[in-house]
């Protein structure tokens, strides 16, 4: 790949989120070569099913982010519920208890933002399904630091708001099938 | 190009140590993702067009200073927020607590008392309030002065409720508080043996001989090594075998300290002060 090396992935999905998500993630092998980090809106119970859903079905490690965690590659860390979940500059996760931002804790602007301070034009992040507009203020960022913006074709969306949402305030962004999500994430295996 | 220094981290660093020069207010080691989202919150929030012009005004004039402080330090939380943490504490960590003839509890960063009003709620519950001292403990005079009215909106205590009966309650809340004009206010009695009191865990020292310390969702804020300063406060301030309670998320794990805690609760998060 040309362009800037890339430290992180980043990913935002709500409505139809599993569905979406299943189409990317197994596909990644066990040695991708940075941290994906993901936000999904889910009730604030305790219990995080999204884990252990992934867990069985990915050949790179899958695991609830924790705080002050160095985040490495080949491991997807998805945000436990009822917390932010936010990345410093030296690559460690940080949590956060704040109030909602779009009525959600945890919420993908805060994730986006946070990463495109840390990671600018060496950040990927990708907007997927969804039914509200939470992402699209930190897809902006993402854009505005120079990092890769990738928004799911809000056709092929189960949920297109968030989509929509994101390529309102980011026309640039790449349009992408789940398949060609996938296709770009693995490119940046080689 | 790993380390980029743009023009807003220099601003927020210098806000920082403005803050803490002029108001002994030390945030400069607050794990920056989460301080800097804060600091610009504020900004816009207060009306300020730039973080030096925020600067500005607060360092001229302190009335600010409350309003500011309301931004930089977490207000939100529930009674009985995570209802397993105080079913732990009432089934596993009471009947180690009934063997004191008297207690100590320090709720650390207490924000608006929600925590407080749970503990001694359960503590009255389990017949140990008459024989239990607790301090409230906050930087944020606001936020203390709330815990003490111990007041909160009518909206929130259905979810209090639920709460309070997840985590095994022996009573009905509404035994608590007295319901008026839309808010709910819960009893002085509770507040009896509670010292409310103004401490930092960046700045300030051991609270003594505790029995348990419940701070939770406060730490995470903080970067590693102010972690480490009050990991060791808390250890300092436990009686040997106390009892510390960190939130859902939290743990001592990449903590220098960990040595001198054992798992008591693990998946609580309750830790037992241990000798290492």
């Amino acid at each position: 790949m040309s362009g800037p090396p890339i430290r992180a992935v980043v990913i935002g999905a709500s409505a139809g989120a599993v569905q979406a998500l299943l189409k990317i993630l197994p596909l990644l092998p066990a040695d991708f070569p940075v941290p994906v980090l993901i936000v999904v809106h889910v009730p604030s119970d305790r219990s995080n099913a999204l884990v252990s859903l992934f867990q069985t079905r990915c050949k790179a490690t899958v695991k609830e982010a924790e705080d002050k965690e160095p985040a490495i590659p080949g491991t997807i860390y998805f945000a436990p519920s009822d917390y932010h979940l936010l990345v410093e500059r030296d690559g460690s996760l940080a949590l956060s208890s704040d109030e909602q931002v779009n009525f959600s804790r945890p919420a993908i602007d805060v994730l986006l933002e946070s990463a495109a301070d840390a990671f600018g034009q060496e950040l990927v992040a990708v907007i997927l399904t969804g039914a509200n507009q939470d992402g699209a203020a930190g897809m902006a960022m993402v854009a505005g630091a120079g990092g890769t913006a990738i928004v799911q074709d809000p056709a092929s969306a189960s949920a297109p708001t968030m989509p929509v949402a994101a390529l309102t305030k980011t026309p640039a962004a790449r349009v992408e099938s789940l398949g060609g999500i996938a296709s770009f994430l693995l490119g940046l295996t080689a | 190009m790993t380390v980029r220094e743009d023009v807003e981290d220099i601003e927020i660093q210098l806000f920082l140590e403005a803050l803490h020069r002029r108001y002994h207010y030390d945030f400069r080691q607050y794990a920056r993702a989460s301080i800097k989202r804060r600091v610009i919150q504020a900004t816009t929030q207060l009306g300020f067009s730039s973080v030096s012009a925020l600067q500005e005004g607060v360092l001229h004039d302190a009335t600010l200073l409350p309003r500011l402080l309301n931004y930089l330090t977490v207000q939100v939380s529930e009674m009985f927020r995570d209802p397993s943490y105080f079913r732990a504490l009432r089934e596993q960590v009471m009947p180690h607590l009934k063997t004191y003839p008297s207690l100590k509890v320090w709720v650390a960063g207490c924000s608006h008392g929600e925590e407080l009003y749970s503990l001694a709620i359960l503590f009255r519950e389990e017949g140990l309030y008459d024989r239990t001292l607790f301090y409230a403990t906050d930087i944020n005079p606001d936020a203390l002065n709330a815990a003490e009215m111990g007041i909160y909106p009518q909206d929130l205590i259905r979810k209090f409720t639920e709460n309070h009966q997840q985590s095994g309650g022996r009573t009905s809340l509404s035994d608590y508080y007295r319901a008026d004009h839309g808010r709910a206010a819960f009893d002085k009695t509770l507040r009896e043996r509670v010292v409310f009191s103004d401490h930092s865990l960046v700045t300030d020292s051991v609270f003594g001989e505790m029995h348990l310390i419940s701070c939770r969702n406060v730490m995470i804020y903080f970067d590693r090594e102010l972690q480490d300063r009050a990991v060791g406060l808390f250890r300092d301030s436990l009686v040997r075998k106390g009892f510390l309670g960190l939130g859902a998320k939290e743990s001592l794990r990449f903590s220098r300290h960990a040595s001198g805690f054992a798992d008591f609760v693990r998946e609580e998060k309750i830790y037992q002060r241990c000798e290492p």
